[in-house]
């Protein structure tokens, strides 16, 4: 854990909780079971956002806290930990893009909305099942937006879309033009396609070339929060579980076959979190920020990856029950796997800035 | 400097970095610049130059060679922030600290801890300047990972111990001028059985003889002892302390063993590397788009790995303890330079599998000793096995197998 301040910590405290008191897993499974494309509790929502979390990283003067990446990262944490289903990160990085590259106008209208969780806004980049940001079709012209966005996340929720165009990014209101498909994932959280006609676009003017690529850096260093909260029970439940279960009379925690592994994803974790807390602190002081949003996805993906399978395998046959929970982080951490970037993805990136 | 500051109003760190720099330009040989030589066990005997020997009595005499340790016992003396300003000095000037070796590193802090007044005057004053060389003994041929195994007696004569037996693996051991061993004073225990005791190399009865490593270096010894006496002063605590004295030493070495050190990782990255000795594309890029992956995925890694130490410092600094993740360096850092070794090697080809001959550079033949040597950070130490015992049982709390 990365040397907080005292604000930060008790934001942390607060997060805690909060999820393991009011969002424990059984609500997920109540929002999964309710069948909903929307797939969140507005209510929760609400709450979250009274707490100020949706406003964490929006300036003062718009309604929010200005507490930064690192800050929404802890909440982000706590929240992936109980598998919280909420629009809090959508928003999050929706705002950040509306941050670096909005216009006055476009800040004082949107902001203060998503800060209040009036408004729930998301990014939708990508147009096929891979994360390619250079693959961009979607075009703007005469102020209109014709394209598709493929397993945009949030999208059910969202009132405010940030469309990725060939020309830059824009924002566009849910409303004519703009049409849903529901993709349903298995971590049962909310995915559509949107199929944009002529949809209303303002172009985000402000941030310069590479506003895209900040925004993904965001996105990047925040899913990865969640990817941490979730590595981390993973290996706290697989833990309590092999010092409970006896099998030959004894604890299966006595088996050194197993104490090794534990031991081998306990320095795992330490490395995944040490990337991600680096990351999101590179995104608040912006140095090498690029390249630190790279490292923490890219050991995010590793350590999930090879969690989320141990996981299960430590469980035995329990594991594989819908009834017990580990089987619900490993389906969520395949889809925050391959969204921002694959491994592949991020290592080649990693590769061409290194100039190599 | 464009305002000069009234003395008072200076910051005392500010004071102590002039005396840091007015100190460098005067001492430090511009000869030696960059070329960083330190008393290491391992590396073999050293013939100094006059200027390294001018440098080393120089740092000696100040005690900066061991900065923070007490004045009174010829250490620097100074606070830690005071330490960090000259390590940065010294690293700014190109100038490098020449005390070094496992009295610094290990046997130091411990005595510092443990040793009598008479002990701490007597060993730690030639530490700071460099003049003793200090080897470990402490494996066995039969205690190894399980080091309280050990058989070596010391039977208590009187005034003396007279030791007998035999250890291995001893690292510098037939250069140096005293040991430091765990003993066995009782054989009815196992652990409260073990003293630690302070040996002189050329005592009647000890007798060294040189291993050769894979490495094809000869770096350390089986050390016998037939009958030596060791005077009654030579024993550092209690007779049976010798197993809690011995393993808090172990904690030092343990922390300088896991490669986070900075300019661990001097010299050209492994992309540069590939770059000259692979086919490259029309951009610079690596034609090999499979080695290009393994490159980036280890340089990932890496970085990840540096944060972690990083992470384990600063938290160990906030709690005033140990970090839990200290626990994890060890086995990371060792496990990743073994892996950049063999990556360097394979990047090469043949060419980097040189054992000897001019028409290896001098850096390829380098890197093939290294790579060889390296095997040993996962064995020595306490191995990579020994550090997921410790990880699973003191720090998640899993139960004995045993
Ligand atoms: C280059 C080098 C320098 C050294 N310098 C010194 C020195 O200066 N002074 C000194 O005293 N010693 C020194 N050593 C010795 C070193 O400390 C020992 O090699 C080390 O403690 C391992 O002991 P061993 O070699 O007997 O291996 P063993 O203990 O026999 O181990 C063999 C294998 O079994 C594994 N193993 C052992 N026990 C367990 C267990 N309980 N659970 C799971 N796996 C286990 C080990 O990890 C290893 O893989 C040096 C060694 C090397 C290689």
């Amino acid at each position: 854990m990365a040397v907080l301040n005292e604000e930060q910590e008790m934001l942390r405290d607060m997060a805690r909780e909060w999820a393991t008191n009011e969002s424990p897993v059984t609500e997920f499974r109540k929002v999964r079971a309710s069948g909903e494309p929307e797939a969140f509790d507005r209510a929760a929502y609400a709450t979250m956002a009274e707490m100020g979390w949706a406003g964490i990283i929006i300036p003062e003067d718009h309604g929010g806290s200005d507490f930064g990446f690192m800050s929404v990262g802890l909440v982000v944490e706590e929240l992936g930990k109980t598998l919280t289903a909420s629009p809090l990160i959508a928003t999050t990085l929706a705002a950040s893009a509306i941050i670096l590259g909005g216009s006055e106008d476009q800040k004082a209208k949107w902001l203060p909305k998503l800060a209040s969780g009036e408004a729930i806004a998301t990014l939708a980049i990508d147009e096929g099942p891979h994360h390619d940001p250079q693959a961009i079709e979607a075009s703007v012209s005469g102020g209109k937006l014709t394209g598709t966005k493929a397993f945009v996340a949030e999208a059910h929720g969202a009132d405010l879309f940030v469309v990725a165009a060939k020309d830059g990014l824009y924002l566009v209101e849910k409303g004519d033009g703009v049409t849903l498909t529901t993709r349903r994932l298995t971590d049962q959280r909310s995915h559509a396609d949107i199929a944009f006609d002529g949809a209303a676009a303002d172009k985000l003017a402000n941030g310069g070339d590479d506003l895209l690529d900040k925004v993904l850096d965001r996105a990047r260093v925040l899913t990865a929060a969640e990817m941490l909260g979730m590595a981390q029970i993973v290996f706290d439940t697989t833990l309590a579980y092999l010092k409970q279960r006896v099998q030959f009379n004894q604890v299966l925690s006595s088996f050194q076959a197993l104490q090794h592994r534990m031991a081998d994803l306990f320095a795992d974790l330490a490395q995944m979190r040490s990337a991600v807390e680096a990351g999101l602190q590179a995104i608040d002081s912006g140095a090498g920020a690029e390249r630190a949003a790279i490292v923490a996805k890219a050991e995010a993906n590793r350590v999930l990856h090879t969690m989320s399978n141990e996981g299960i395998q430590l469980h035995g046959g329990i594991g594989m029950t819908d009834e017990y929970d580990i089987g619900l982080y490993l389906k969520r951490a395949r889809v925050l796997e391959a969204a921002w970037g694959t491994r592949s993805y991020l290592k080649n990136r990693f590769a061409t800035l290194g100039g190599y | 400097m464009a305002t000069q500051l009234e003395p008072e109003a200076r910051d005392s760190a500010d004071v102590f970095r002039e005396e840091v720099r007015q100190f460098i330009a005067d001492k430090f040989p511009e000869e030696l610049k960059g070329k960083s030589v330190s008393l290491s066990a391992t590396e073999g005997p050293i013939k100094e130059t006059e200027a390294q020997k001018a440098w080393r009595e120089a740092m000696g005499e100040r005690g900066w060679g061991t900065p923070t340790w007490p004045k009174e016992y010829g250490g620097g003396g100074l606070n830690r922030k005071q330490a960090a300003i000259l390590n940065e000095e010294l690293s700014r000037a190109g100038a490098y600290n020449p005390i070094g070796g496992m009295g610094v590193m290990m046997f130091g802090p411990t005595l510092l801890e443990y040793g009598s007044e008479e002990q701490k005057h007597e060993h730690i004053p030639p530490i700071c300047r460099g003049e003793i060389r200090w080897c470990q003994g402490y494996s066995e041929p039969n205690a190894g990972s399980d080091l309280a195994n050990l058989q070596t007696m010391a039977e208590d004569k009187g005034d003396h111990y007279l030791v007998n037996g035999q250890k291995t693996w001893t690292s510098g051991g037939q250069w140096a001028d005293k040991c430091f061993a765990i003993v066995r004073t009782d054989r009815s225990d196992k652990h409260k059985g073990i003293s630690f005791l302070l040996i002189d190399m050329d005592s009647p009865g000890v007798e060294v003889r040189p291993i050769t490593m894979i490495s094809g270096t000869s770096p350390f010894c089986e050390t016998f002892f037939t009958d030596v006496k060791v005077p009654k002063e030579n024993l550092v605590g209690e007779e049976g302390q010798g197993w809690t004295i011995g393993k808090r030493l172990l904690q030092h070495e343990r922390t300088n063993l896991s490669g986070a050190a900075p300019g661990g990782r001097a010299g050209a990255s492994l992309a540069d590397i590939a770059k000259k000795y692979g086919r490259t594309n029309k951009d610079g890029t690596l034609a090999d788009p499979v080695l290009r992956d393994r490159i980036a995925d280890f340089e990932i890694r890496w970085t990840s790995f540096l944060h972690t130490a990083r992470r384990a410092v600063e938290e160990s600094k906030a709690q005033g303890g140990v970090s839990e993740i200290s626990s994890a360096l060890k086995k990371l850092g060792t496990k990743l330079g073994q892996e950049r070794a063999e990556l360097t090697i394979e990047i090469m080809g043949l060419q980097g599998l040189g054992w000897e001959g001019d028409n290896f550079s001098p850096v390829e033949l380098q890197g093939v000793r290294a790579w060889l040597y390296g095997k040993a950070t996962t064995i020595y130490g306490g191995s990579t096995e020994i550090q997921n015992n410790v990880i699973a049982k003191r720090v998640l709390g899993m139960l004995d197998h045993q």
